[in-house]
């Protein structure tokens, strides 16, 4: 048996600044997960349905344009519509302080901002999101 | 875990995706999964995709996924990227291409690495398909790695094998080399408004004209322009989708699709022996730490591996 962690990561909205979520994919293939990565300009419904048919540990959300406190729970509220409640989602970006605790009510797991390192990211992962069973 | 076959066959999404992660996983019991569903295994049309990193593999992948999804069948995709050798971790990109259709209930895309296997795929791949066929999916579309020239397992598993070559990667002698070149059963020049596109149709010709085809299936070659001019490029692939319905009915109609479906079974056999006999071994031999001494020994040069090979096998192998 060889279990491997699947996260899914992608950028919802309209933002283009791929940078960081490049270089957490990147740092994710270097720290042994496979990375699936879907670019640009999804949809919710885009990111829901590609997460159930990968079947991830988990999905990572980069999003940079101010648009994460509609995004964000969007996609966790569309996962758990779909029945989904074992995917957690993780977010990432540019987050006001007052942003953090109503992401965090909204069921987002772990919120990452400007100055985490990318060893807390994948240290986070590697204690929470043990593979499926 | 028969279960979870049995909720495939339904098309249930959830333990579709479930069934393929578990046979990439190896999870103890798979098999029993795959028991129960390979009777009803053998309808869909599998489409392999192949050629060199950057060719246009996943780009083609999507515009064919529109082309069959206008004709009203379902599609299943299993696009293969490579794993590092270093970390085992990698980065699946092939969904990026495609994800205008993640919303079609009509299809199915699932993102593989290849976890060390050396021929252009997954070890998964070849029950991956088992899954998308019984779940009900019409055509499958297996995207291999970005291939050099000997990666070619996916003529085990494909019907219909897809070869996409770009201008600019070599002189005729490169179209003349075994491998890649062979497995065709139709070729696409894929950026084929970019300069040399004409010599490399010609040299592919050419090598065709010097070749034999005894099946009677001489390969087409279908060339295709930017995907930046959409409109050109969707009936393009139209164009392509048009050869591989005329593939699959050649293969039909001069009962062929037997020959491909023996390389399938025969691939499986090996690779369900080797699981069943070879494994189990290996990983006792790993447990017991017989295998790291077996190492040592041979560092010091006290033995050779047949030497070693042949006393595993007088040990285990009852004859």
């Amino acid at each position: 048996m060889a279990k491997k962690i699947r996260i899914l990561l992608a950028k919802p909205g309209l933002d283009g600044h791929d940078r960081g979520a490049k270089v957490l994919a990147r740092c994710f293939r270097d720290a042994g997960f496979e990375v699936i990565y879907t670019g640009c300009h999804n949809t919710p419904e885009q990111i829901v349905n590609a997460a159930i048919q990968e079947d991830v540990d988990m999905v990572g959300l980069s999003c940079l344009s101010g648009a994460h406190t509609y995004l964000y729970p969007e996609v966790v509220k569309q996962l758990r519509d779909r029945g989904v409640t074992d995917i957690p989602v993780v977010g990432g970006g540019i987050i006001p302080d007052r942003d953090m605790q109503p992401l965090y009510d909204a069921g987002l797991k772990a919120l990452f901002t400007p100055g985490a390192t990318l060893d807390s990211i994948v240290d986070w992962i590697n204690t929470n999101i043990a593979a499926k069973e | 875990m028969e279960e979870l076959g049995k909720r495939a066959l339904t098309g249930d999404i959830r333990a579709v995706s479930r069934l393929i992660r578990n046979i990439e996983d190896q999870v103890p019991n798979t098999h029993e999964a795959i028991k129960h569903i390979f009777p009803f295994t053998g309808r869909a049309h599998v489409v392999g995709i192949t050629g060199a990193p950057g060719a246009g593999k996943s780009t083609l992948t999507d515009q064919l996924i529109c082309s069959i999804r206008a004709q009203n069948k379902t599609v299943g995709v299993m696009a293969v990227d490579p794993s590092s050798p270093f970390t085992g971790g990698a980065l699946l990109g092939d969904r990026i291409r495609m994800l205008r259709h993640a919303d079609d209930p009509g299809v199915f895309v699932r993102s593989l690495a290849t976890r060390g296997a050396m021929g252009g795929l997954s070890k998964a791949v070849g029950d991956g398909i088992h899954v998308l066929d019984v779940m009900g999916k019409d055509v499958i579309i297996v995207e291999t790695v970005g291939v050099g020239q000997q990666e070619v397992d996916i003529i085990n598993h494909a019907h219909t094998v897809l070869v996409v070559l770009v201008p600019g990667m070599g002189d005729e002698v490169q179209a003349i080399k075994a491998g890649l070149m062979e497995v065709a059963d139709i070729f696409i020049i894929n950026k084929a408004d970019r300069e040399g596109a004409r010599k490399l149709y010609k040299e592919t010709l050419s090598m065709m004209d010097m070749g034999k085809f005894p099946s009677g299936w001489r390969p087409p070659i279908v060339m295709v322009e930017s995907n930046m001019e959409p409109h050109t490029f969707a009936k393009s692939v139209d164009e392509l989708y048009e050869k591989i319905q005329e593939h699959y009915a050649f293969l039909k109609d001069r009962n062929l699709l037997q020959e491909r479906a023996q390389l399938k079974v025969q691939t499986e056999i090996n690779d369900a022996l080797r699981s069943a006999i070879l494994e189990p071994v290996l990983n006792k031999l790993i447990e017991s730490g017989e295998f790291d001494e077996m190492v040592q020994k041979l560092l010091k040069k006290e033995t050779d591996p047949y030497t070693l090979a042949d006393e595993v096998a007088a040990k285990y192998l009852v004859k």
